[in-house]
């Protein structure tokens, strides 16, 4: 039993005959079943993009194992700056959007959310706990909601703003299809989950090492800059890993924001308007899927242990 | 090639740009406010650090939900109002009712088996050794975007007529078992099925590694004090471990509840909400963006939202118990 604890000795389990009761074989048995359930598909896809494109439509992936002939033609193709099937450039310019789109729509809520949080949790004021109740609670607006009207706030059309009855209360911003009017939703939507999880870390960071910088004269900005910032590194790390996974991996943000202008489009987008139109090209669609994948999957597995803590953050007390 | 350059490294530029001039902006901010000295400090500091959030709240989230719900009483341009016209054509629409139907399948069954399978697993992982590679391989289809899930998934569902090879993993497989095999993601209601399974294998990691670690905080005299008494395998888990790890089970419940209501890209990535498998928030966006009825799609939304309201209230009690012990 003691093999079972070893890896978080000071916190798990002493040996414990509850859980001793049970056979382990059993219980191993069955999570690895359901691990390799669970790989099939990705591995399925990841064998089809190795393979030619006419062995692809005659037999099954699983083959490439029986018989093994590998090519990587496939992902020269589609990383080839001439034209691959209608699609100038191949996706790198995609695969580029999606970094553009991905690293400032990560940067800048978090950003915000820490001052916001470190707000809440050490500058109360009247109503500023009916704030961050209001603030928990947008978590669970439908992103859906907010789509049209914000989109007639972006647009530059005479149409575009906001107005009450005929009068234009707020003029179009004229940011609909620049690279700033997905970063700006993004941000937006990010803010809510961001400002609760980092509310929680922050709040419980020690009180008397607070209260003695302010004693000291240190201003709200001081202390913000050099306790609250250094301090909350891991839980900034964390959420920074959930929003680059939730940017990358966006499809209804990128579809109502870039407004199909091409140059802005980001490869997840991309890669679902691909899947009508190549759809006889399952080499180039397979290999694309599996660059799109592939990034989150490095971000996630280089980081996971930062953004597994990052998660029970906010969902276990 | 060098037009490839020309073309994308000023788009690199602009992101760094934005970053730098994000920071700038903020540090200029941060040195002026932070002058303020006397009775001023403590506003100063309120607005500057609370305001910007704020106003993007109010801006991105507030006032559009507040607009969706006016313009869900208006007409497909949103010129003149209609009254709850747009919301009888949804509950009363032949088509729409498969939609609304399909919603409610999502709904009733992919949070309770994605949560109670990460359960089980949580449970298994309890009592193995050597669980993080395992895990991580559950794990991992959260990181897979819906799209690239959605693709994934077609080489298990692909379809081939009677005399080609079947590439698909499942006709393969059910044609080895002696059936024969159907064009899975035109078969309804079958297909809406199907796509839950996606859905599953997404966020079934999720699911278990948060109620796994819920599981391992369960004080281990507790469950020695148990088994002592005599309680057995299941026994044990229904009145001692499923009671302490209920609260952590109901929040990962209510936060797959709220995905699946958000759902979109599974749909449309894997058959455009066509063959009978549209639900509701896919079916928005198609009014609202490709048949242009704003009104339509506003009540949508906005019936998306009050479904959503009971787990809001839920989760609103429980931080507000929570935050006054």
């Amino acid at each position: 039993m003691s093999l079972l604890t070893r890896n978080k000795p000071s916190k798990v389990a002493e040996p414990n005959a509850g859980r001793k009761l049970f056979g382990s074989r059993g219980a191993t048995i069955s999570v690895w079943i359901i691990a390799v359930l669970w790989t099939i598909p990705t591995l399925g896809l990841f064998a089809t993009s190795l393979r030619p494109k006419a062995a692809i439509s005659e037999t099954g992936w699983w083959q490439l194992f029986l018989h093994p002939h590998f090519t990587l033609s496939n992902y020269t193709a589609i990383f080839s700056t001439g034209t691959v099937s209608g699609i100038s450039n191949g996706i790198l310019p995609y695969f580029i959007n999606s970094f553009v789109i991905t690293i400032p729509a990560v940067v800048f809520p978090i950003a915000l959310a820490t001052m916001a949080a470190y707000c809440l949790a050490w500058v109360k004021f009247k109503g500023s706990d009916a704030i961050f109740y209001g603030i928990f609670a947008l978590q669970i607006v439908p992103i859906q909601v907010t789509l049209v009207p914000l989109l007639l706030l972006f647009g530059n059309r005479v149409s575009s703003g906001i107005h009450i009855g005929s009068v234009q209360v707020f003029p179009g911003l004229h940011i609909a299809g620049k690279f700033l009017g997905i970063w700006v939703p993004h941000t937006m939507f990010a803010l809510p989950l961001a400002i609760y999880l980092l509310h929680n870390f922050i709040a419980s960071l020690p009180r008397d090492l607070m209260e003695a910088a302010y004693v000291d004269g240190a201003s709200h900005f001081m202390v913000f800059r050099k306790i609250v910032l250094p301090l909350s590194i891991p839980a900034i790390a964390a959420f920074s890993i959930f929003q680059f996974l939730w940017v990358w991996n966006d499809l209804l943000v990128a579809l109502t924001f870039t407004g199909g202008t091409e140059g802005i489009n980001p490869l997840n987008a991309k890669l679902a308007g691909l899947a009508g139109t190549w759809g006889s090209h399952w080499e180039l669609l397979t290999s694309s899927a599996f660059i799109t994948i592939l990034v989150p999957l490095v971000v996630f597995f280089s980081l996971q242990r930062y953004f597994v803590r990052g998660l029970l953050a906010g969902s276990v007390k | 090639m060098s037009s490839f350059w020309s073309d994308n490294l000023p788009k690199l530029g602009q992101m760094a740009a934005a970053v730098a001039i994000f920071a700038v902006v903020l540090a200029v901010i941060f040195y002026v406010a932070g002058r303020a000295n006397g009775k001023k400090q403590r506003p100063i500091a309120i607005l500057v650090f609370l305001g910007p959030a704020l106003l993007l709240l109010i801006f991105g989230l507030l006032g559009p939900a507040i607009r969706t719900l006016v313009l869900s009483f208006k007409g497909s341009q949103s010129h003149s109002w209609v009254g709850f016209s747009n919301y009888h054509w949804l509950f009363t629409d032949e088509s729409e009712r498969i939609v609304l139907r399909n919603t409610v399948f999502w709904i009733l069954f992919t949070p309770i088996i994605t949560t109670g399978l990460g359960l089980l697993l949580a449970i298994l992982l309890d009592r193995m050794r050597r669980e993080s590679v395992p895990k991580s391989l559950i794990f991992m289809p959260m990181a897979v975007s819906f799209v690239g899930a959605s693709i994934v998934w077609q080489f298990v569902y692909k379809y081939a007529n009677t005399n080609q090879p079947q590439v698909g993993l499942l006709s393969s497989i059910s044609r080895h078992l002696g059936f024969q095999p159907s064009n899975w993601l035109l078969t309804q209601p079958l297909n809406t099925f199907l796509l839950m399974v996606v859905f599953v294998w997404s966020q079934t990691g999720f699911a278990m590694v948060i109620l796994s670690a819920a599981i391992k905080a369960v004080p281990a005299d507790v469950m020695e004090a148990s088994a002592l008494d005599g309680a057995n395998g299941v026994r044990l888990f229904r009145w001692v471990t499923f009671p302490m790890v209920k609260s952590t089970f109901i929040v990962v419940l209510a936060t797959m509840v709220v995905s699946t209501l958000k759902l979109f890209d599974i749909v449309r990535a894997s058959t455009g909400g066509n063959f009978g498998t549209s639900v509701l928030s896919n079916e928005m966006y198609s009014e609202v963006f490709i048949r242009y009825d704003a009104g339509r799609g506003s009540a949508m939304a906005i019936v998306l939202f009050l479904l959503v309201i009971p787990v809001l209230i839920y989760n609103i009690r429980n931080l507000r118990r929570e935050r006054t012990h």
